[in-house]
Parts: C-alpha cells; structure tokens; sequence
C-alpha cells in the first residue's frame, strides 16, 4: 500500500531524512521508534506534504499513487490521514462544520457524491460514540478549549470519519492518560485493524503497543530506519533503550 | 457646509484616499438620537462600486442602547466614520467588518465619548486586506470627567492576505475619570498556517481553507447582532472575491 525509497527531506536546508525506506502492505501495522531528532515527525509531515519540509530525493507510492506529486489536501483524498503530535486549534469553525466540509471535499476528489448534512450527521455520531467521545464536543470549535487527551480522542474521530486507507499517527500516544491511551488504541484497532487498510504509528513508548498490536516494528535513527523487528523490538528498545538496540 | 478638503495632517485623515474623497466632500452628517431608556439596533452595508463617505453622530440618552454593526465590503474607496456621545448608563455596541482588495482603501474611524458615569461601549473590528488594498481602523475612546464606572473595550484585528496588502489601526484612549475599566487589543497578522495545513491534511483545499478561517474572523464582528445572518451572508459573497 505504501512504498516509501531511499526519500531524502530537509527542513530550513538541513537533511532529516537520509535516504529512509519502507513498505507497508495492506492489513499491516508498522510502528516507528526512534529517539528524539531521528526524523519522526519529519516523515510524518513530508508524507502529508507540510509546507517547508522540502523532498530532495526518492519517492513515497500511496497504492500506485505519487503522493509527493498531490498537494496535502489531496493526499487526503488519495485516503492518507495523518494524526498531529499537537492538534491545531481553529476559533470559530466548529468540528463539524470542519470535518463536513472535509469529507466532502475529499468525496468530490474522488468524483463521489456529498453527504447531506443528516448522513454525516448520523456519520459523525456513530464514531463518537466509538471513541466516547461527547458528541456535543463536535459542536464546539476545532480543538479550542480541548484537554490533550480529548484532542487526541477528536484525532480518532477524525480518522473514523474519514475513513482512510492509510493513518500515519504521529505520537498520538503523547499526553494521554491510561484510560485515554485505551480508547485510543481501541479506536485505531475498531477503524483501521482491516485487511483493506494500514497504519504508520509513530511513537516514543511501548504502552500504546499493549493496546495495539504491531504487525512490524522499526527503528529511526539519523533519518534512516536502522532495524526492523516484530512486536519483540519494541520491548526489547524499552529495556535497553535505542543505543543499545540500534548500534 | 464649506470646510475644506482635509489633508494628511489631519490625524482622521491620515491614511484617507483622499482623491476618492474630495469629489464626495463636504460629507453631510447623519444624526442619530436616542431618547433617553431608548433602544435600536442598526445595520449598514456598504457593497457598491462607487466611493462612500458616511459621517454618524450619534447621541445616546440616560440608558440608551444601540447595536450598530458596519459591513464595509464595496469596490471602491469606502469610509465610516461614527462620533457617538454616550450619556448616563447608555451601551454603544459596535461591531463592524471590511474586506477589501486590488488597490481599496478602507476604513472604519470611531470616537465615542463616555459622556457620564456608567456607560458601556464595546467596538469590535476585523478587516480583511489582499492585494495591495488598505485597511484603517482609528478609533478613540474619550473618558470625560466625571464618567466614573465607565466600561470601554476596544477589539481590532486585520488579516492580511498578501504581502503587499496594508492594514493599519490605532486604537485610543483619553481618560479624564478615575474609576473606569477601559481595554484594547489590537493585531495585525497573517492566517495560521499551521491552521491551514491542518485543514489541508483533512481534505479541505487551500481556498475553502482560507475562506473557513476568514469567515470565523468576520462573524465575530457580528456576533449577536439582529441581522448576523443578513450580515455573514453578503460579507461571505464579497469574500469569495478577496480571496
């Protein structure tokens, strides 16, 4: 599903990533670990096309598709989603005013007729209820006002909503507490764990892997993934951290 | 009326167009009085091709309200400017929004003068500029002696769509009283990029990005306003073209 060759990304002309690859087939869950400054989140916003994270070599294939070609917008309809380490807030537009015009913009990307405002209503209130998340909250502006945790629960609604083939979480695991941890990986398992779809996880830690069962694990370090274990690796880096591991 | 054609001197004038203005010059006065306990809410919706130049003077009376709210969204050179008089307990709402491009000059210039003890006056802006238009916003709130528990609050914001674009704003305050509560803030910037690449990475494109942002910007200024709906409609229409 995605094919990631030897891409190379500079952020304010410095290289982050060096020549980093990776293939993710449908039905398959990859994590990404790595210390601080390893490219993490740098891959996260080149794959989503982040203005100023600039591509200087290889190529990122989403089913066929060069996704490096598309503008962000739509990358998203091309069926990536990408989860932000920090949510941004939006005053004034409310969630589902947002994520309406969102899906139906990524349906008209794929030539697919809009929903009326009583489907995604119906739509939107199925995946709250999924991630307990109140659907209240979906009325409130983007994010504002939000704790970290629900930040990242609205994430997961976000992601059931618009239902994509590919969900790259960049830390979606950071600032959450256990019972949110919980529901978080409950909600990646219950939308993405399909044999159609697939998920990039990008994490510090092993506790979100209790909840989410990683079919791949890989180490990032120096903008290149410098091992690939099973769920194993994952341990065995929080046990002896990534010196030891990726040495 | 036989006053001369300001010049740049004058502090209201400064950033004027003035060529757009002198054929429309000298600009009569319109007077609106409200009776003491009186209540009014007012709209005006500037959305025309050619220049304006509107002068109001307002007077409120013991306990007066009115909820005037400006939608400054013309082709051409456009300028609102209110005087209002604020007497004992009178509440002055004021809410208005400008959207200009290509080489406009628009502006929005106050001067509400807390008359007497107790008034309330709020004033809310937003101006939206692309292109190489300008937007002004002076606006001066005068605490006369005496006029204890005033409460004055002054809110300006501009977004700038370009680079080339202008916006500039000069809140005021002249404070002869002692015990008022009197606050401004006022900003000048550009759309969150961050915020847009976030809409961008749910599917929404950049233009309908911009638009969303922008339309919460404006609906500000007419937040609670008896024609927020009429208001958030046009100014919606004339900002398809802005952007």
């Amino acid at each position: 599903m995605l094919n990631i060759d030897n891409l190379q990304a500079t952020v304010a002309d410095k290289p982050i990533l060096k020549g980093l690859s990776l293939s993710i087939n449908a039905g398959e869950i990859h994590v990404i670990m790595g210390p601080n400054g390893a490219g993490k989140s740098t891959l996260a916003y080149t794959l989503g096309g982040r203005p100023g994270y600039e591509v200087t070599g290889g190529s990122a294939m989403l089913d066929g598709q060069d996704l490096l070609a598309l503008d962000p917008h739509e990358r998203a309809a091309a069926g990536l989603f990408l989860g932000f380490q920090y949510p941004v807030e939006i005053p004034g537009v409310s969630f589902v005013q947002f994520l309406r015009e969102a899906l139906n913009a990524q349906r008209k990307g794929r030539g697919e007729e809009p929903l009326s405002g009583g489907e995604f209503l119906k739509l939107a209130r199925e995946k709250a209820a999924l991630l307990r998340l109140d659907m209240d909250m979906l009325k409130r502006p983007v994010n504002v006002g939000f704790s970290g945790g629900e930040k990242k629960r609205a994430e997961m609604v976000q992601m059931g909503i618009l239902d994509p083939k590919l969900a790259v979480l960049d830390e979606t695991d950071s600032g959450l507490d256990i019972d949110a941890l919980r529901v978080v990986g409950d909600g990646i398992n219950a939308i993405m764990r399909r044999p159609d779809k697939a998920v990039l996880l990008i994490t510090h830690y092993q506790r979100l892997l209790d909840y989410v069962k990683p079919d791949f694990v890989h180490v990032l370090a120096g903008g290149r993934i410098v091992k690939t274990g099973g769920p194993e690796l994952a341990l065995q880096l929080e046990e002896e951290g990534y010196e030891a591991v990726a040495a | 009326m036989t006053a001369l054609l300001p010049t740049r001197k004058d502090e209201a004038y400064r950033y004027a167009d003035l060529d757009a203005l002198a054929p429309l010059w000298p600009v009569a006065v319109e007077r609106i009085v409200l009776a003491d306990g009186e209540q009014r809410a007012l709209s005006i919706i500037e959305s025309g091709q050619a220049p304006v130049a509107r002068e109001l003077a307002v007077v409120l009376g013991k306990g007066a309200r009115l909820d005037l709210r400006v939608l400054n969204a013309g082709f051409a050179y456009a300028r609102i400017a209110v005087r209002a008089e604020l007497g004992e307990e009178a509440e002055f709402i004021f809410g208005a929004a400008q959207l200009a491009n290509g080489q406009q000059v628009q502006e929005i210039v106050t001067e509400v003068l807390h008359a007497a003890p107790g008034a309330i006056s709020r004033q809310t802006v937003r101006s939206v500029a692309g292109g190489q238009a300008t937007t002004n916003y002076l606006g001066k709130v005068r605490v006369a002696k005496g006029a204890d528990g005033t409460d004055g609050e002054q809110s300006v914001r501009a977004m700038l769509l370009d680079r080339t674009a202008k916006a500039n704003a000069k809140p005021e305050l002249e404070i002869f009283a002692d015990d008022v509560k009197c606050a401004h803030g006022c900003a000048v910037g550009e759309l969150d990029a961050g915020g847009l690449f976030y809409m961008a990475s749910r599917g929404i494109p950049p233009e309908q990005a911009k638009a969303l942002m922008l339309q919460a910007f404006i609906a500000e200024a007419f937040a609670g306003a008896a024609d927020e709906e009429a208001l958030l409609a046009q100014a919606l229409e004339r900002l398809g073209e802005v952007l």
